[in-house]
């Protein structure tokens, strides 16, 4: 047993290694599109998503004495080490590990907010966000109005990593957005790569709500853009349009932006058409403008989400759409999702709306 | 829990010098009330939600007030019976097969853990440390009793009789595994066993585990318990306090064993509760409660015996906390020197492991010797590889079966679902990994 210990370390620099190969090896459901346009000028570095919402944390603890940062196995950096490094710069009290408890973490967190500090919660997977969902539901989202405004704790940000991953079964792979999005008072945002998760956990960190920042944790490690370093935000509750076109819009947020984008792209390869390719990126409160614009102008909508099919957001896009384009529309919206079973592992290229479900189900809309 | 008062200090202090000889006395001796020197002519106060004493000295309490709960054990570092009637009566070839049961344990940790690297399957998790927890408490228990599992006891599994074969099929979801390949690695569960398929989000099995216990108290005749395994760090959740709450109030059979191996990931017990340990949540929530050496199946043994036999002839819940130490990382995903030194491991896995101990127990009794050990390795080893080599051959469950069970009865929107499926897989057959699964 001695040996074992000494024989693992000696083994771990060829180890770590293994691990990359084997993600790639288990997930290549999707092409990483990288940003190209920078949201401020200025100096930029090459990010990861990881280090990028390091940076945005960074950043708020260097500029607001009050922010807090906390959750499991946090200290070290977090399992996704998105902290790392962040306790040595900042101290034990502003940088620290949780007793294992999601719903503690999230009440603390409402709390921390109510006496005016700026709280990052980190839930170590989303799909360990149940045990808070009392507190983020009955609490969190309702405290201003409860207080007839008197109290909010909008400075509360509840970061957790999400989606599929490739070998992540049932309980590390779920997409929980349209749990949350049934809450009035909550923002539910999921950034597509380095640059957004920055200017969005930035301006989550800072809006006067409370927020579930949704992040893919795929993108952690295999997205990489050329971040700016200073200090920016990008807007919450607007979509971003990455690609135009006039046969279709394509909407998805997180992970599945990269599928529609090679969908988009193989589309105009084969079948020589263009599409939208909308971000959501605010899954609550929703951009219904950019959307709608996009699908009045062509009259098809494709709605993409790595959730169940039977009450996902898609449902909720697909109904406002149908009631402000109805007129508009040249075939029915279709979704493309995950089944309506838990997420499976050995199953996983099976289960996910992936490009070529997506393209086939664009391909029957164009021939409506 | 003895409330460190002159009279309690001096009470244990008795016992002590008595050296605590039955596992008997030291759960009477947890469960000694002592309260805090009371004036004479005291009146008791009669509040519906304690009957106490009224005292006219103010007096907090903290977790110095009391003494650190002792940790009971049967055998020393170096094998041998501490107090002779503590050993117990296990028959030789039982004592053989806890041991045989740890080796096959160990090498089938080392060769999976390995494979996961080598990417042969996608995750592993190591019991290293932790073997005396598995095989002392397999069994002390019945195979009838039901098991709820958290994930780091698959020990308990072989130890029942799930063979290498299933555990392995089921780390790899081809066709044989009884999970049909839906879950992650290490996520076992057999029915026929009665050990309850394991699920990810910790503590969710503690008051499931209660209930069953409830239910299996309801039975005519009952002599069956529940065990609930659960870690240092699953203790925190939510679940954890109502399982100890509703097993104390609703009189359940049931054994709820803690793994108190230090760390929960990379967060050490100091950061994960104040006070001492998970034991004395025990008295506090009117629980019987033992702590006892992890790294002694012995002593896990007898404990494990005892509270079974009181869970069921009282019908009352057993908090057992055993110590021990993580000697692994936490998981493949995990490397455990980014929070812990390798001197810290070192010492777990020579003068306290489980298996050193136990094996110099067997050989003193002459029932063990080198030559044995080196054919139990070795079979043990050549049964995983065997077993792997087997497993990576075998198919994985028809794509299907990833909508099957969801329902009993599969309802006509996943029919529907699985229709296009079927479909769209005609149409692109190649870009599916059709050919490593069953047709
Ligand atoms: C509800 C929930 N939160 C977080 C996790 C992630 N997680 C998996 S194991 C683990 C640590 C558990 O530690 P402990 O209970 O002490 O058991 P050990 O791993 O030490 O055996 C964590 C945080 C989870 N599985 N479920």
């Amino acid at each position: 047993m001695a040996s074992l210990v000494t024989k693992k370390s000696v083994l771990l620099a060829r180890l770590v290694k293994n691990v990359g190969d084997c993600t790639k090896r288990l997930s290549s459901h999707f092409i990483y599109y990288p940003d190209n346009e920078k949201p401020v000028e200025g100096e930029t570095t090459k990010m990861n998503m990881m280090q990028a919402i390091n940076n945005a944390m960074d950043l708020t603890l260097k500029n607001d004495p009050t922010a807090v940062l906390f959750g499991e196995d946090v200290a070290f950096g977090g399992v996704f080490r998105c902290a790392l490094g962040l306790q040595e710069k900042y101290g034990k009290d502003r940088v620290f590990n949780t007793p294992l408890c999601e719903q503690g973490i999230a009440g603390f967190g409402i709390g921390l907010a109510t006496a005016g500090a700026t709280a990052i919660a980190e839930i170590q997977f989303a799909d360990y966000i149940f045990p808070a969902f009392d507190q983020i539901i009955n609490e969190a989202a309702k405290v201003r109005y409860r207080s007839g405004g008197q109290f909010d704790c909008g400075a509360l940000t509840i970061r957790t990593p999400c989606s599929a991953v490739g070998h992540g079964g049932l309980y590390h792979s779920q997409s929980p957005e349209a749990f949350f999005a049934h809450v009035p008072g909550l923002r539910v945002v999921v950034p597509r790569g380095p640059i957004t998760a920055k200017g969005l956990l930035l301006s989550c960190i800072r809006e006067k709500d409370p927020c579930v920042f949704l992040e893919p944790k795929i993108l952690y490690r295999s997205a990489a853009e050329e971040v700016p370093v200073e200090d920016y935000t990008i807007p919450l509750g607007k979509a971003q349009v990455l690609r135009e076109g006039d046969a279709a819009t394509l909407i998805g947020w997180g992970t599945q932006v990269h599928v529609l984008l090679e969908v988009a792209q193989i589309a105009e390869e084969k079948l020589g058409v263009k599409c939208d390719v909308i971000d959501l990126q605010s899954i609550l409160p929703w951009d219904e403008d950019t959307v709608c614009n996009s699908v009045k102008k062509t009259g098809r909508c494709l709605i993409a989400h790595e959730a169940p099919l039977t009450s996902g957001f898609g449902a909720e896009l697909a109904a406002t759409i149908q009631e402000e384009c109805f007129l508009h529309l040249e075939a029915p919206i279709s979704r493309v999702t995950g089944w309506d079973a838990p997420f499976p592992h050995v199953f996983e290229p099976f289960y996910l709306p992936d490009k070529w479900r997506c393209y086939q189900s664009l391909t029957e809309m164009l021939n409506y | 829990m003895a409330l460190k008062t002159g009279a309690s200090v001096l009470r244990l202090n008795t016992l002590r010098n008595a050296a605590v000889r039955y596992v008997e006395r030291v759960l009477q001796l947890l469960s000694t009330h002592t309260r805090p020197e009371v004036a004479q002519n005291t009146k008791y106060a009669e509040f519906p939600g304690a009957k106490a004493p009224y005292v006219t000295e103010m007096k907090f309490l903290n977790e110095s007030s009391y003494d650190p709960i002792p940790i009971y054990r049967v055998l020393d570092n170096s094998g041998s019976v501490l107090e002779s009637r503590e050993e117990p009566s296990i028959d030789k070839d039982e004592l053989v097969n806890m041991y045989k049961t740890m080796v096959q344990l160990t090498q089938m940790d080392k060769i999976l853990y390995e494979s996961q690297r080598q990417g042969r399957i996608s995750f592993y998790m190591t019991n290293y440390g932790e073997e005396g927890i598995h095989v002392g408490s397999a069994a002390a228990l019945s195979p009838r009793d039901l098991v709820f599992a958290q994930y780091r006891e698959v020990g308990v599994f072989l130890y029942r009789g799930v063979t290498v074969t299933e555990l392995i099929n089921q780390c790899y979801g081809n066709h044989e595994d009884p999970g049909k390949g839906r879950q992650m690695p290490v996520h076992y569960g057999n029915k026929h066993f009665n050990l309850v398929t394991l699920s990810s989000p910790l503590a969710t099995q503690m008051p499931q585990a209660v209930g069953a216990a409830y239910a299996l108290k309801r039975q005519p005749n009952n002599d069956r318990c529940v065990i609930c395994y659960f870690g240092d760090g699953a203790a925190s959740e939510g679940d954890a306090f109502a399982a100890f709450n509703f097993a104390a109030t609703l009189d359940c059979p049931v054994i709820l064993l803690c793994r108190n191996n230090g760390y929960a990931i990379s967060t050490p017990t100091n950061e994960q509760y104040r006070g001492d340990g998970i034991a004395s949540r025990g008295p506090a929530l009117g629980i019987r409660t033992v702590r006892v050496d992890g790294t002694d199946a012995l002593a896990v043994y007898n404990a494990v015996k005892q509270s079974r036999e009181y869970a069921i002839a009282n019908n009352k819940p057993v908090l057992i906390e055993a110590m021990s130490y993580r000697v692994g990382h936490h998981s493949t995903s995990d490397d455990s020197t980014a929070y812990r030194s390798i001197e810290e491991i070192q010492k777990w896995t020579t003068d306290e492991s489980p298996l050193h101990k136990f094996k110099m127990y067997l050989e003193a009794k002459g029932i063990w010797d080198a030559e044995a050990e080196k054919t139990c390795l070795k079979e043990s080893r050549d049964t995983v590889v065997r077993t792997m080599q087997e497993a990576e051959k075998k198919k994985r469950p028809h794509w299907k079966e990833m909508l099957e069970d969801v329902y009993y009865d599969m309802p006509p929107r996943i029919q529907k679902q699985m229709k296009q499926m079927e479909e769209h897989l005609k149409k692109y057959p190649d870009k599916y990994p059709l050919d490593q699964h069953q047709d």
